[in-house]
């Protein structure tokens, strides 16, 4: 066992666990964190993505002390029950969730996305999602919300 | 007052999608309780054979662990669907790969996966078969047999005749024959199959991911010999399904609660993916042989068409996937003489299972495919084939259903072309093809879905809802049909909103746990929206009826008046509740035997056109663009009915290009994302939707079916239009670049084939078969 020390949606945690824990079963199964989903447990589908030091990577192919140090952020960070997140708004207005369980990876994606691409063309949403997989959307109302999400925070600034 | 805009028709935000949105949605995995340990299975790594000995290897703490064989159960040792020859556990002869032996259960999940692997099971093999052909090869081994059976190794036959085809061969003009297969496709709901059991008291009780709580029921009481009020399963959120965990539940829920039982604390078994993929259902394997009677000018006189799909080793739904396959082997075509012989047959791989469409994609892949055969011998345009043939109001279908709704296929073809720029595309492909190395085409599928069970179905289900008054004054509604991506929260509370003229967030909806909701049949069959949804409104009706004779509730009232008026009621009678059951329509008549009468009591009816391109020096096919015309009646939710169709269209591309499972010996050789792949969204063209919307009296609204049809169009468009591209007929889908290869790359393998013949060369009799 090891101390592992990061910051969790904006607060410093620190847990003990094996150093080779996946960060998936660190945040569902020591923090109790289950927004986080398991797909496929080797990196296929995306439904495990987090957000590590801005980064988006499947939580099912890192082990923990990778975030030694590291700032993480999970589905749980990003908005409320009173107050959503714009993705989170734009998922739910247009369409972008059907079963839910891609939808914390899918939205985490999202955001991903759009820091890189704050007016992302077809193309670059496309590509910039095809590592999450969706099974119910067939993706063209996530398409929707993410250019939803965009054209908000356009008109916002 | 009822609420200024109508709630059914609007985009009525998703009931549970605030949760889901925000991560906290509680699926099974997310569930922990108190003292609750982990469940797995050991399972057979042989397709056939019979047990000697079962070995618990050195290393494992044995003593720790709970240990379950057929030998624990206490009631039948089945696992009940239509039939009891599937067990719950192997006695002693295993019948396909994966087939549950013994279960194990432990705190520490990683031991747990060691104790699996140090079990060995000991067997002589017995001869095994994989396919349709082996299984019905006249020296097969007899691999399934039963009195309840038709014969051995085939589960079910069906035969459905109209008119007399036997007359029709002579004075036909043109003798068509093909014959089309379809692979399995595996579900791949994002979230595996899981399950919590919990055992007390003589009493037990599930929690999981499901479509259908009430089978899961049925079957808990017969492994268990409980009665039903012993018995209890309650649905939790479900991460997609798609037929997949419509019977699988019975299968894990019963061997979670054994081990529960057995070990007196819950237990949860939740599967991984390469667990799921390998052991559980996916679409049945199926090949269709056509043999068709046509006119010069291009009508169907008459058909033979046999229907055979590979059920695995078990009965399982195979009848009923087979009955929605013969059915929808006909098409929305005027077929005066007609003969469809249908079989399931037994194979040693796992058991075949449910997945949207239920049979109809195949058979309706074979007869898409067949049409474009039949127009290119006869000298027609595909689109002209089809337009001769069409049913029209007042026809009647292959089992002599009248058309009564106005139904109007001409004109949904005419708008699927425009909308797709089909003529132009067409007459601008032909120009480029031959002197790019990417070859263009364009095809389209045309097709009906039945909605609900089919023929005497509904009536055996005799389901029910309720709807009661909650503390808060709001109408709940009790039902068994789950939510599992397609809206069945969102449009029920639809349905009751608009019908109590109250908001539709003032409406909520029990989850479903059968120690309280009624069964309202399964959730399957494109039938909730129709079916179920036509008795929320019942119910919703009876609710105000039941106020108003009270005295309580005036003829218009506000949404307050309301609540005021319901807790009212419920203070002075203790409590509010109404209720609907399915009453069959008196116009609806249906022969179980013959297969004769009216199948479904509404079609869904619809024009597909897929757009692909076949890159000749990869041997790839890429869908650039789709078309998904189609009528479903009235559309209660359009974001929700939208993405149920975008997301059918993308499973359909998967089946038709991309989504092949490898078999070895029945044993699923890819079971794993890495290499089954599935549409990503840098796969997948635009997908446009077009509605037509003719209010069917049987669902609320105007409502019919939607879940299912997206299913059934796609895999022959799109294989249609990459006969356009290519000039070359492949008749199997999944067709994937080594498919394409395979025939491209070896023109005398295309040469060989008669199905390349062009119609001035064809003959009299015409054979698109290869061999």
């Amino acid at each position: 066992m090891s101390i592992i020390t990061f910051t969790l949606n904006g607060s410093q945690v620190s847990v003990d666990a094996p150093p080779m824990t996946r960060l998936l079963d660190l945040l569902r199964e020591h923090l109790h964190l289950t927004g986080t989903k398991e797909g496929c447990g080797e990196g296929e589908c995306g439904s495990c993505s987090v957000l590590v030091d801005g980064e988006l990577v499947n939580s099912c192919l890192v082990p923990s002390l990778q975030i030694q140090g590291a700032t993480v952020t999970t589905i749980e960070g990003l908005g409320e029950q009173t107050h959503l997140h714009p993705i989170q708004q734009c998922f739910l207005e247009k369409g972008g969730a059907q079963c839910g369980i891609c939808t914390p990876g899918m939205i985490l994606a999202t955001h991903h996305l759009l820091e890189k691409h704050p007016a992302p063309t077809l193309d670059e949403i496309r590509e910039g999602l095809s590592g999450n997989l969706c099974r119910c959307t067939g993706y063209m109302r996530i398409f929707e919300a993410v250019q939803q999400t965009a054209k908000l925070a356009e008109a916002g600034k | 007052m009822a609420p200024k805009e109508p709630i059914v028709g609007a985009p009525a935000l998703r009931y549970e999608g605030e949760a889901k949105v925000l991560g906290r949605a509680k699926y099974i995995d997310d569930l922990h309780f108190p003292q609750m340990i982990h469940g797995a299975t050991v399972r057979s790594k042989f397709p056939r054979g019979r047990i000697t000995a079962i070995r618990y290897g050195e290393g494992v703490p044995w003593d720790e662990f709970t240990i379950v064989t057929w030998r624990d159960i206490p009631g039948e040792n089945t696992i009940v669907h239509l039939l009891k020859d599937h067990p719950c556990l192997v006695e002693e002869i295993v019948n396909h790969p994966e087939e549950p032996i013994v279960l194990l259960a432990h705190p520490d999940k990683a031991l747990l996966r060691k104790a699996v692997d140090a079990v060995t099971i000991e067997y002589e093999p017995l001869p095994a078969v994989f396919t349709i052909e082996e299984s019905e090869a006249p020296d097969a081994p007899v691999i399934w047999n039963s009195e309840a059976g038709d014969s051995p190794n085939v589960f079910k036959t069906y035969l459905m005749e109209k008119g007399n085809v036997d007359d029709v061969w002579a004075s036909a003009d043109y003798i068509i024959e093909g014959e089309y297969s379809t692979g399995a496709q595996e579900q791949l709901y994002i979230e595996n199959n899981g399950v919590i059991a919990e055992y007390t008291e003589e009493s037990v009780t599930v929690w999981g991911s499901m479509q259908c709580p009430y089978y899961l029921h049925h079957a808990l009481q017969l492994a268990f010999a409980l009665p039903e009020e012993k018995c209890r399963v309650i649905q939790v959120e479900t991460g997609g399904a798609f037929g997949g965990k419509e019977d699988y539940p019975s299968v894990i829920g019963c061997h979670a609660a054994l081990l529960a039982m057995k070990s007196g604390r819950p237990v949860k078994m939740v599967y991984d993916r390469l667990e799921d993929m390998a052991a559980t259902t996916k679409r049945h394997p199926s090949r269709t042989r056509h043999r068709t009677a046509v006119s010069k000018d291009g009508r169907l006189l008459g058909g033979e068409i046999e229907f055979a799909i590979d059920g695995g080793a078990y009965v399982t739904l195979s009848p009923v996937v087979l009955s929605r396959g013969t059915i929808h082997a006909a098409g929305p075509y005027n077929w005066p003489n007609l003969r469809i012989r249908a079989k399931a047959v037994a194979t040693n791989c796992p058991p075949h299972g449910a997945f949207r469409g239920f049979g109809a994609p195949q058979s309706i892949f074979g007869l898409e495919r067949h049409m474009d055969l039949i127009a290119k011998t006869v000298g027609i345009t595909p689109e002209e084939l089809r337009r001769r043939n069409f049913l029209q109001p007042g026809g009647s279908t292959a089992t002599g259903q009248l058309i009564k709704d106005p139904i109007d296929l001409n004109g949904m073809l005419t708008r699927a072309l425009e909308e797709s720029g089909y003529h132009a595309k067409r007459a601008e492909f032909t120009k480029t093809n031959p002197t790019s190395p990417i070859k263009r085409g364009i095809g389209f599928a045309t097709f009906m879905h039945g909605a609900g069970f089919t023929g005497s179905g509904e009536r055996r289900l005799n389901s029910l809802v309720a709807i009661e008054i909650d503390d808060e004054g709001s109408p709940e509604i009790l039902v068994s049909s789950t939510e599992f991506g397609q809206g069945t929260n969102t449009i029920l509370c639809q349905v009751a909103a608009q019908t109590l003229h109250i908001p539709y967030k003032n409406v909520r909806i029990a989850q479903p746990d059968t120690h309280r909701v009624p069964n309202s049949g399964p959730t399957v069959a494109s039938r909730t929206a129709m079916i179920v949804g036509k008795l929320v409104e019942d119910a919703s009706h009876n609710l105000l009826t039941c106020m108003r004779a009270s005295g309580l509730l005036e003829e218009t009232y506000t949404p307050e008046q309301f609540c005021h008026a319901a807790l009212a009621y419920k203070q002075k009678h203790g409590e509010l509740r109404a209720t609907a059951r399915y009453q069959a329509p008196g116009d609806i008549f249906w022969d179980d035997d013959k297969y004769r009468g009216d199948a479904y009591p509404a079609y869904a009816w619809a024009v597909y056109v897929a757009e692909v391109e076949v890159d000749t020096r990869t041997y790839m096919a890429e869908v650039k663009n789709f078309w998904a015309l189609q009528e479903v009646g009235k559309v209660l939710n359009p974001v929700l009915a939208k993405g149920q169709v975008e997301g059918g269209v993308a499973q359909g591309i998967g089946y038709a290009i991309y989504e092949k499972c490898v078999w070895k010996d029945g044993v699923m050789a890819n079971n794993q994302m890495t290499n089954y792949i599935m549409p990503t969204s840098a796969d997948l063209p635009p997908i446009h939707v077009l509605f037509e919307e003719v209010p069917s009296i049987h669902g609320p609204f105007g409502a019919k079916g939607i879940g299912e049809l997206p299913m059934d169009g796609p895999a022959p468009a799109i294989l249609n239009a990459i006969e356009e591209a290519t000039g070359v007929c492949f008749n199997h889908c999944p067709l994937l670049p080594e498919d394409i290869f395979d025939k491209l790359a070896n023109p005398t393998s295309i040469s060989a084939d008669s199905s390349q013949l062009q119609p001035a060369v064809a003959g009299p009799v015409f054979s698109g078969t290869t061999s």
